[in-house]
């Protein structure tokens, strides 16, 4: 088994096919979305492939050390900033395979209409465990 | 009470309720059940008879979630049925539970998760905690995989090679938990070996042995990696390696030869140099061979091709290298190597940082990631 993360982005990703910010929805179709996620973690967890999910939420601050006895400094938010995760969904699957048809999956949830979003997702290998019998 | 010891009676215990006439996957769930209860009832000690206690407690469990669940009828046929302990004759509880749960028609993550849960005895807690996934998550795929093999009759004889290639990965793609999963990879494969007369078997338990053996010696103070050329020998387990040796000379000598007891006799070979420099590279190439010839694998190539560096130099090594795909994992990082050893610092560099970015494993990528550091510092200077 290998974990993969699920990562989805505020921006940073390419256009979706169905791209109509959320805010522009129904009231409706914002709940069978969240519904669609809620339904998928669940299956997920079902087959014994569901390892964790998360969402961000989009203000961030940048922060970084100043030298010893000094607070540290703050920036930001940036709005120019390319990338903005929204959340992320780790799975414990038996390929990359199964991983990309799951990702295929998710981003086929709802929006606007009703119709699939087509949201780009990135998925990325998590690092694994080091082998024992492999030196 | 020694918990390992008490798992130990965890297969027979089931075996003994399935012959009574329980499914397997209630039979499970009922020996867990008594696992747990004798854990918590036992702290002076256990009973006369554990094993008979632990039937009759798991049996009770089983009636009364039988009788939670299904019809009266059901739990009176199994009452009445109760006074017979069962056939137990030629057949081997413990082994057909081992073939049992490494079921070809189960993924290998499943039969991983059901080992150690019906032979080994550990909760699902601990398992889930060993493979680093909530503990819903790990019920679900030990209950699918339950629901999987529920058709299989017990009786059946099974595939070694099947059970061995569960072993084999339970021994090698645990994280560290509470549970060594390494250790029980050996316990359950030790058990194995003693039910059952296989080369492979001997030869996997061989190989488990002598890679266990070197355990101490492969991880430094600040967990990093330590390199086989670089291991402080002198903290390998010299008792695992005997052991190691002799259980592989025993199954060689009965000539059937396959991977497992190939790669024993390559990590045999690796153990049996007390320095680096008196390592035998060319028994070990030889022992590729025979590796690549039983396996046709191309990460046996690969290997081959580094011991074919340090038997006759790198340019061989090289050689043997070329004819691989590049897109193997850790070919890079062979390259890298046998370069720096050809004496072109600058193109081994390059090649180790390469090799860091696609590494597979943290203290893997690290490790990579020193070596570059380490010849640009030269370089440099």
């Amino acid at each position: 088994m290998a974990k993969y993360l699920l990562l989805k982005h505020y921006r940073g990703a390419p256009a979706p096919v169905n791209d109509v910010p959320m805010d522009q929805w129904t009231p409706e179709e914002v709940s069978a979305h969240m519904q669609y996620m809620r339904d998928f973690a669940a299956r997920l967890e079902g087959t014994g492939e569901f390892v964790d999910a998360q969402a961000l939420a989009p203000q961030g601050t940048f922060v970084r050390y100043d030298g010893e006895g000094r607070p540290p400094v703050t920036d930001g938010p940036f709005a120019e900033t390319k990338d903005l995760i929204a959340g992320w969904m780790v799975i414990d699957v038996e390929s990359y395979e199964r991983a990309l048809e799951l990702a295929g999956e998710l981003s086929a949830a709802p929006g606007a209409g009703g119709k699939p979003i087509h949201e780009w997702l990135e998925v990325r290998p998590f690092y694994g465990e080091q082998a024992t019998a492999t030196e | 009470m020694n918990e390992s010891l008490l798992r130990e009676l965890v297969p027979a215990v089931i075996g003994v309720l399935v012959r009574r006439g329980a499914d397997f996957a209630a039979a499970e769930d009922a020996v867990q059940d008594a696992l747990v209860e004798a854990v918590r009832g036992w702290p002076d000690g256990p009973p006369q008879d554990p094993k008979g206690w632990l039937v009759t407690v798991a049996w009770r469990k089983f009636l009364d979630a039988v009788r939670a669940d299904t019809s009266r009828r059901r739990r009176e046929e199994l009452v009445e049925a109760e006074p017979s302990p069962g056939p137990c004759g030629a057949v081997d509880d413990t082994l057909q539970l081992y073939f049992l749960c490494a079921h070809p028609s189960l993924t290998p993550a499943s039969a991983v998760a059901l080992t150690l849960r019906a032979v080994g005895g550990l909760t699902t807690r601990q398992i889930a905690r060993a493979y680093l996934v909530p503990e819903a998550t790990m019920a679900q795929r030990i209950s699918r995989a339950k629901r999987t093999v529920a058709g299989v009759r017990f009786d059946q004889p099974g595939d070694v090679g099947t059970v061995l290639r569960v072993l084999y990965l339970v021994f090698n793609e645990g994280y560290s938990g509470d549970v060594d999963v390494a250790a029980e990879a050996i316990r359950l494969t030790r058990q194995l070996a003693a039910r059952i007369r296989h080369e492979e078997v001997a030869g996997l338990l061989a190989l488990m042995l002598l890679h266990h053996a070197r355990r101490p010696a492969r991880t430094g103070v600040d967990g990093r990696l330590v390199p086989l050329a670089e291991q402080d020998r002198s903290r390998w387990d010299t008792r695992l390696i005997a052991e190691g040796v002799d259980v592989l000379q025993a199954a060689l000598v009965r000539d059937r030869l396959g991977e497992f007891q190939a790669q024993a006799a390559i990590a045999a070979l690796h153990a049996d140099a007390r320095t680096v420099e008196e390592t035998d590279w060319v028994q070990i190439v030889e022992w590729y061979d025979e590796l690549v010839a039983l396996t046709d694998s191309p990460v046996a190539r690969l290997n081959r091709a580094v011991a074919v560096g340090e038997a006759d130099g790198p340019r061989a090594g090289l050689a043997a290298l070329a004819g691989l795909d590049p897109a193997l994992p850790r070919y890079t990082a062979a390259a890298a190597y046998l370069r720096e050893r050809d004496g072109d610092p600058v193109t081994a560099a390059r090649l180790y940082a390469e090799a860091a970015r696609s590494a597979a494993t943290i203290p893997e990528r690290d490790h990579l990631t020193r070596q570059a550091a380490r010849l640009n510092a030269r370089l440099r200077g």
